[in-house]
């Protein structure tokens, strides 16, 4: 058990409590709005008691939990309620979530991102389900006069051994309501958990298989039109004149108009980056109406002159600089580009030793570079959002991983209070770091103002793959030196990206090496990247992990000996200072992988194995993967996944994601890619865009979980990255042929 | 414009639409009935999959011209309760993460049950390649059919 302060800093943690006067209305209005699910079986109470932010308790005990970070498929809404549940010592067959709103006075970092919601909610929202039932108590203690600590709960109930009384919450929930918050409160040892670490269904399961409205594109108000926007053909371009009039006479056609999405000289927030900040809005009646008179509007565009855009940074008090270059980009030009900037020694993120002399005296240089292509984030659900803005007050509804960011970019777009902007959550279908960047918002904000009615903005996917804010393209150089007794004496990366660079310096194998040397460099360009599930790592770790696998056969080694050899390395006499993993957890999803699949006797004939392993976003995975030659295609048979990532929440759905960051990696570095001709993206939609389908998912995937009781971290990002390095080494072994560009499978094959 | 008269979920439903009108857009836009899903547009995610008489087809590319008198099922209809087997199996298995393409990926389970009650890992495989979920709950899906296919 430990002791907790229920304040962070300057400000109480749990702000609402007190709200409650005469115990029985609830304190918040935003509370109002937030309606029970219709199709729960169970029966709704008669009145709801508000015991904190988080929670409402129901006078037959029926618990409203909040869920406050975005729902965009990492599961949140379950597990994080399920750690409120915990400490709450509630029946979870009683517990209903609902989505919070956004409201950063009470709920830290509403932001689906980084794989940090339920890491950094750990705490938080352990602290409000255990300053709830410590209320509970409180109340039945002062009910029943005797000693708070004689009380216990257990699955809803309250006791008294002593007296024999007992209570459930719901009887006491209106006089919990009027219990001051606990300045400090105990937290549960983690070997009397019964809640975190059981497999809880998610709590919307049966409304998604039963088709109700839960996405932001399901959303409709009474009197709502529909907004579409027609953007410049060719990143580089912008708009010069436009002729509506053919479209505007269209059947149902409200308007048609220009609209800038920031005002020049706009300071841009983090998250607001566009590609396309004047763009063509179509208003009308339905989607399809709108979707028609689209192709009758006369626009023509012209290209824009280099520039540079001003950004606020994370925390909205420094500012930076972007440039944006003029000219509309190839693809076999980034490539060229790329390859000449990659021999060209760069900026020296980090050297450890003196790695020219280690591989001036080596025996053996293994050199080898690696390529990937732009992503789209291809999110199943295009973006959307709705908007109904009048010149007193803002609402917003739809899906968007950073809210709290973009009610500020509203709030200064409008010139509007920032308490005026109702910005609410909707579930999203698919997030990827696709949905971090809001301009759609804004878009959505600025197209309904100039209606003066309430708008939804709908992307088509060809808007949403030729709008985007892509993952960059990417290159790595690595070069390993060995000494004659095929020991890794030096590593050199260097790594860039246009127009961001993919390298983390501190990674594995730094640490691990006695002579490092990492370098960057950056192209700078005029398409807009962004966060795509595990940014950066999401190219390096496959570039890494196949290159380890390279350097371990030179040495005559096997892959996971060396990998495990490097990192006793780091584990016991550590190279530099800033190394960014614990190696020992490091080597334990290794091991763990090597035992579950039985590396030691081999996968069997024909069978042909590749191993992998990476840190990011605070957890580790290791894979090995089994693939099959059936008519010279490769057939992923089954995948192993060793996974640490510390206490395992709610084990169904992490492994769920496991899998699915599986499947999402392989697809990725064997099918998919962006290429761009004169600025025009060349794949608009999936008749081009390859994304994997079922057939060509693996036929098994076998997850495995460290045990652990070390706080719990992210899963929505690291089972991402490192598959790709184990399908790369599994390829080699199935053709003989080491694979260094992705996509590793020609991208001319097209599915229809 | 033009009226249309379509049976959906077993019931008469009146439109005042353009012929050229997609089924997935009288769906969501003119009936609210917003669980059949867009996600490309050209019928190459399955996001939009209905029955027509039970066979799947792609909504986004069936104008409502062409729906005569045939019958029209959507998620919203597959069962009353939501408890189709289909529906069942997709909950015990836990299917879904964000969610947005399951509807369609069980209304094309749902078709291929019904013409084939017992599938080979292949047949799933091919009744299913035209259902993307960026998320990657294949296996999943894969294993809810087999569960399904035990009580259908």
């Amino acid at each position: 058990m430990s002791l907790v302060k229920t304040s962070y800093g300057r400000r109480s943690f749990l702000k609402s409590t007190a709200m409650a006067g005469g115990g029985l209305m609830l304190g918040f209005s935003w509370l109002a709005s937030c309606k029970p699910s219709p199709e729960q079986v169970l029966d709704m109470p008669k009145e709801w008691f508000e015991i904190n932010g988080y929670l409402k308790i129901g006078d037959n005990g029926l618990v409203t939990i909040m869920s406050p970070n975005p729902e965009i498929g990492q599961n949140v809404k379950t597990s994080m309620p399920m750690l409120v549940a915990e400490e709450l010592d509630v029946d979870w067959k009683k517990v209903i979530v609902e989505q919070a709103p956004l409201n950063t006075d009470i709920f830290t970092r509403q932001i689906a991102g980084g794989s940090q919601s339920i890491r950094q909610g750990w705490d938080g929202l352990r602290m409000a389900g255990a300053s709830a039932k410590q209320m509970l108590k409180e109340a039945a203690a002062k009910e029943w006069e005797v000693p708070v600590s004689e009380i216990t709960t257990k699955e809803s109930m309250i006791y008294h051994e002593g007296s024999g009384k007992s209570a459930e919450y719901g009887e006491m929930a209106s006089k919990a309501a009027n219990i001051a918050v606990p300045e400090e409160v105990e937290l549960k040892d983690k070997s009397n958990f019964s809640i975190i670490g059981t497999s809880r269904k998610n709590v919307d399961g049966k409304k998604i298989v039963t088709g109700k409205p839960l996405f932001g594109l399901d959303y409709r108000e009474e009197g709502m039109l529909t907004a579409m926007i027609i953007h410049p053909p060719a990143f580089g371009m912008k708009l010069k004149s436009l002729d509506a009039s053919e479209a505007k006479g269209m059947s149902g056609i409200k308007d048609v108009f220009k609209f800038k999405t920031f005002e020049d000289g706009h300071t841009y927030g983090m998250f607001d980056e566009t590609a396309f900040p004047e763009m063509i809005a179509v208003v009308g009646e339905s989607v399809w109406q709108v979707m028609n008179a689209r192709k009758k509007v006369k626009a023509e565009w012209e290209p824009f002159e280099s520039h540079s855009n001003t950004f606020m940074g994370w925390s909205g008090d420094n500012t930076f600089e972007k440039a944006v270059p003029a000219g509309k980009e190839n693809s076999p030009a980034h490539v060229e580009k790329m390859k000449k900037v990659a021999v060209q020694s760069a900026e020296t993120v980090r050297k450890d030793g003196d790695p020219e002399k280690a591989f001036k005296n080596a025996a053996k240089v293994i050199e080898r570079s690696y390529t990937a292509p732009f992503l789209a984030h291809n999110t199943m659900e295009p973006m959307n959002f709705f908007a109904n803005v009048t010149d007193t007050e803002a609402k917003l509804v739809g899906p968007i991983q950073t809210p709290e960011f973009m009610e500020k970019s509203i709030a200064a777009r409008l010139g509007l209070p920032l308490d005026k902007i109702d910005l609410q959550m909707t579930r999203q279908g698919g997030g990827f770091g696709r949905r971090l960047y809001g301009h759609f918002v804004v878009e959505a904000a600025v197209i309904s103002k100039e209606m003066k009615a309430p708008v939804k903005l709908v992307y088509t996917r060809e808007d949403d793959m030729s709008y985007g804010n892509y993952r960059p393209a990417y290159h790595a150089l690595y070069r390993a030196a060995l000494d004659e007794d095929n020991n890794l004496i030096g590593f050199h990366v260097r790594a860039g990206g246009i127009p961001e660079s993919p390298l983390f310096a501190n990674r594995f194998p730094a640490g691990a090496i006695e002579n490092y040397l990492a370098e960057s460099w950056t192209i700078d360009s005029n398409i807009t990247v962004g966060a795509f599930r595990a940014p950066r790592s999401n190219f390096i770790a496959g570039a890494e992990q196949s290159f380890l696998d390279e350097v371990a056969e030179a040495a005559g080694k096997d892959p996971i000996e060396f990998r495990l050899d490097l990192l006793d390395k780091a584990q016991k006499a550590p190279v530099g200072e800033n190394n960014d993993y614990e190696a020992k957890r490091y080597a334990g999803v290794l091991k763990l992988v090597r035992e579950k699949s039985n590396w030691e006797n081999g996968a069997g004939e024909n069978v042909h194995r590749g191993v992998s392993a990476y840190f990011c976003h605070n957890s580790y995975v290791a894979n090995v993967l089994d693939l099959v030659m059936e008519d010279d295609k490769p057939v992923v048979e089954k995948v192993y996944c060793a996974v640490d990532c510390g206490i395992v929440v709610n084990p169904i759905a992490a492994t769920n994601l496991v899998e699915g960051g599986s499947v999402d990696g392989i697809g990725h570095a064997m099918f998919s890619g962006l290429t761009f001709k004169d600025g025009v993206p060349e794949q608009k939609n999936f008749d081009r865009y390859r994304l994997i389908r079922h057939s060509e998912a693996p036929k098994a995937i076998d997850v495995h979980f460290v045990k652990s009781d070390i706080d719990p971290t992210g899963l929505g990002e690291p089972p991402f990255p490192p598959i790709m390095g184990a399908l790369a080494n599994a390829l080699y072994k199935a053709t003989g042929q080491r694979h260094y560009d992705q996509p590793y499978i020609s991208n001319k094959e097209i599915i229809g | 414009m033009s009226n249309y008269t379509i049976n959906i979920n077993g019931k008469d439903k009146q439109v005042d639409v353009d012929p050229s009108t997609p089924m997935l857009w009288v769906l969501r836009d003119h009936l609210q009935m917003v669980g059949t899903k867009f996600g490309c547009g050209i019928a190459q995610c399955g996001a939009c999959t209905i029955h027509i008489d039970d066979v799947a087809v792609r909504s986004c590319q069936l104008p409502v011209s062409a729906v005569g008198d045939q019958e029209i099922t959507t998620i919203e209809g597959l069962s009353e309760e939501g408890d189709h087997p289909v529906q069942q199996a997709w909950l015990e298995h836990d299917v879904p993460q964000c969610g947005y393409c399951q509807a369609g990926q069980i209304m094309s389970a749902t078709a291929l049950l019904k013409n084939n009650p017992n599938p080979s890992d292949t047949d799933i495989d091919q009744a299913m390649n035209g259902n993307i979920c960026r998320c990657g709950t294949y296996t999943r899906i894969k294993a809810a059919i087999k569960t399904a296919a035990k009580t259908v």
